[in-house]
């Protein structure tokens, strides 16, 4: 489980998912290098979330693999449960869970599932909803927060079990501009830190400044993939330009 | 697995073949599935060929048998204990039909919220209190002997009528508190989201909330209701001639005990089936919402 030196810390092969009929994913490659950014874009019903989705065990792959530090984590002989518990993931709907105070949220993972005892995991929880900016909140039950508010504490829920990988899946769709900017400070700022971070978005803003690489996903495959500058200023792909034209036009580059 | 690419003429894009690596893994996954059935079948079967071994050879087994497990005593009981169980199924329509919609009907009261529905809260609040807490066999003899003996008009006299009021009045106090636990399990956000649909009150309990708080409760429900046909049994303490009463009368008589056998196994073939159409409805429903394929 020792990470491969050099090597990709997530690793996706040739992944398809269908869901019936429905092809989503056709044979996805995906490679996310240790402290690398890498945004996931494409049209919705596009198979971000389900790639995502693939990454973190919660659904099973039709085919291809998917390798964490070198590890075939596809593979039905691996334990799921030891695999989760090295990935972080805040979802596009926060899934918070309601019935327990915003510090319970945070400390539920560490305490529950790594074993740190509860006073480090509460300081540490602290210090991190500190940063944020919600330290005051740290009593109140999530369904009493705003929205930036919960998806900042869904952040920093993955954070606290200090993942190896943090897959965020369009964490500021629901959010007004100025709550997008803060969430995305944070997520910068988790960034430059060292964390290897994979994430759907359509903030091609966002995407542009914290990204190392942007991929674009379409008809279930990766079609295009490159740094920001290139994928987004200069696609070779027609279809990577006509879905960035439409984006500019709904003014949101 | 047939290539799957061939069984989707309608798509333009087909996939490839499946990988030998996923068809290692497919193969891995039966073969670990056909294991584990088939651990559970084997220690089933142990288990079971224990059990029967160790009461057919108990020293007590050939007198047991024979008063209990009599197959001419069950043949003769046969048809009087189905008539009674016919009239047992009657009471479990009737009675059912009844107890879901006050049930429903007080939980909902007991839901309301505002000063104005204070006193219908406290009305529902108060049945509840009375009737769960009365054991059945009580509110059955208050129902069945001390009604008719206020000779009120129009008060029916038939056992069978006011047994099934009986059960009704105790099991839709339970299924009030079934139902109401479901309602108060349905997410305050969804209320939020009829109303502003511009859904009346009512149009949200009956359109958004109920039909979830109904699924949080289904085997809470089914639980109940395998208790009530059980429990119809106990309306031949009014002297209705039911399967019990029916088997009651023919042990008196042979002092064999194999009709109360006999009774047992159809009152728990009347409750299985029941209990298979929940899990089915509950797991259709499962399939239906839920979003991964995994967890
Ligand atoms: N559990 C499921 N069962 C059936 N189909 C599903 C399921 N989950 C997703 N899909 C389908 O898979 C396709 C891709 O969905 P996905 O959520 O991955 O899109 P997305 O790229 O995340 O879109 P968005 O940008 O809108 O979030 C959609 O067509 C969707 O209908
Ligand atoms: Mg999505």
């Amino acid at each position: 489980m020792s990470p491969v030196a050099g090597g990709p810390v997530l690793d996706v092969r040739g992944v398809v998912k269908t869901f019936g009929e429905n092809v989503v994913l056709r044979g996805v490659d995906l490679s996310v290098d240790e402290h690398r950014v890498v945004a996931l874009i494409g049209g919705s019903g596009s198979g971000k979330s389900t790639l995502l989705r693939c990454a973190s065990l919660l659904e099973q792959v039709d085919d291809g693999q998917v390798l964490l530090d070198g590890e075939d984590i596809t593979d039905p002989q691996v334990d799921a449960d030891a695999v989760r518990r090295r990935l972080g993931v805040v979802f596009q709907a926060y899934n918070l869970f309601p019935h327990l105070t915003v510090l319970d949220n945070v400390t539920l993972a560490p305490v529950r599932v790594h074993g740190r005892s509860r006073s480090e995991a509460t300081d540490e929880a602290r210090e991190l909803l500190d940063r944020i900016g919600l330290a005051d909140k740290a009593g109140e039950y999530p369904d009493r927060l705003s929205g930036g508010q919960q998806q900042r504490v869904a952040i920093v829920r993955a954070l606290a079990v200090r993942p190896r990988v943090l897959l965020l899946d369009e964490i500021t769709s629901a959010l007004d501009p100025e709550l997008v900017g803060e969430v995305l400070r944070l997520v910068r700022e988790v960034a430059t830190q060292g964390m290897t971070i994979v994430m759907a978005t359509h903030e091609m803003g966002f995407a542009k400044q914290v990204a190392d690489t942007v991929c674009f996903l379409d008809q279930g495959v990766v079609l295009e993939s490159g740094p920001p500058a290139q994928v987004l200023g200069d696609p070779v792909e027609p279809r990577t330009r006509q879905f960035l034209s439409r984006i500019i036009d709904a003014g949101r580059l | 697995m047939a290539v799957r690419g061939r069984r989707r003429p309608g798509a333009e894009l087909s996939l490839p073949a499946p990988s030998a690596l996923e068809l290692d893994r497919r193969a891995f996954r039966a073969r670990r599935s056909r294991r584990s059935t088939l651990v559970a079948l084997g220690s089933t079967l142990v288990f079971a060929v224990v059990a029967y071994l160790v009461i057919t050879r108990s020293p007590g087994w050939p007198r047991v048998q024979s008063t209990f497990f009599s197959l001419d005593n069950a043949r003769a009981a046969f048809p009087d204990i189905l008539r009674g169980l016919w009239l047992n199924v009657q009471v479990l329509v009737i009675g059912g039909l009844c107890v879901v919609v006050l049930g429903l009907g007080l939980a909902v009261l007991r839901t309301l919220r505002g000063p104005a529905f204070a006193p219908l809260r406290l009305l529902a609040t108060g049945y509840v209190d009375v009737f769960r807490g009365m054991p059945l066999i009580i509110t059955l003899y208050l129902v069945g002997f001390g009604l008719p003996a206020l000779r009120l008009q129009g008060v029916p006299t038939s056992p069978f009528i006011l047994g099934t009021a009986a059960i009704v009045l105790t099991y839709s106090a339970y299924v009030a508190e079934v139902f109401r636990a479901g309602i108060e399990s349905v997410h305050p956000s969804q209320r939020a989201a009829a109303r502003s649909l511009g859904l009346t009150h009512r149009q949200m309990m009956r359109i958004v909330v109920l039909p979830q708080a109904v699924r949080n409760v289904t085997p809470a429900l089914l639980n109940d209701f395998v208790a009530l046909q059980k429990d119809v049994g106990l309306i031949s303490v009014l002297g209705a001639i039911d399967a019990v009463r029916a088997a009651q009368i023919e042990v008196g008589q042979t002092f064999n005990f194999t009709p109360y056998v006999v009774a047992g196994l159809l009152f728990v073939l009347l409750a299985v089936p029941s209990a298979r159409i929940a899990d089915t409805v509950s797991a259709r429903a499962r399939r239906r919402q839920q979003s991964g394929s995994v967890l």
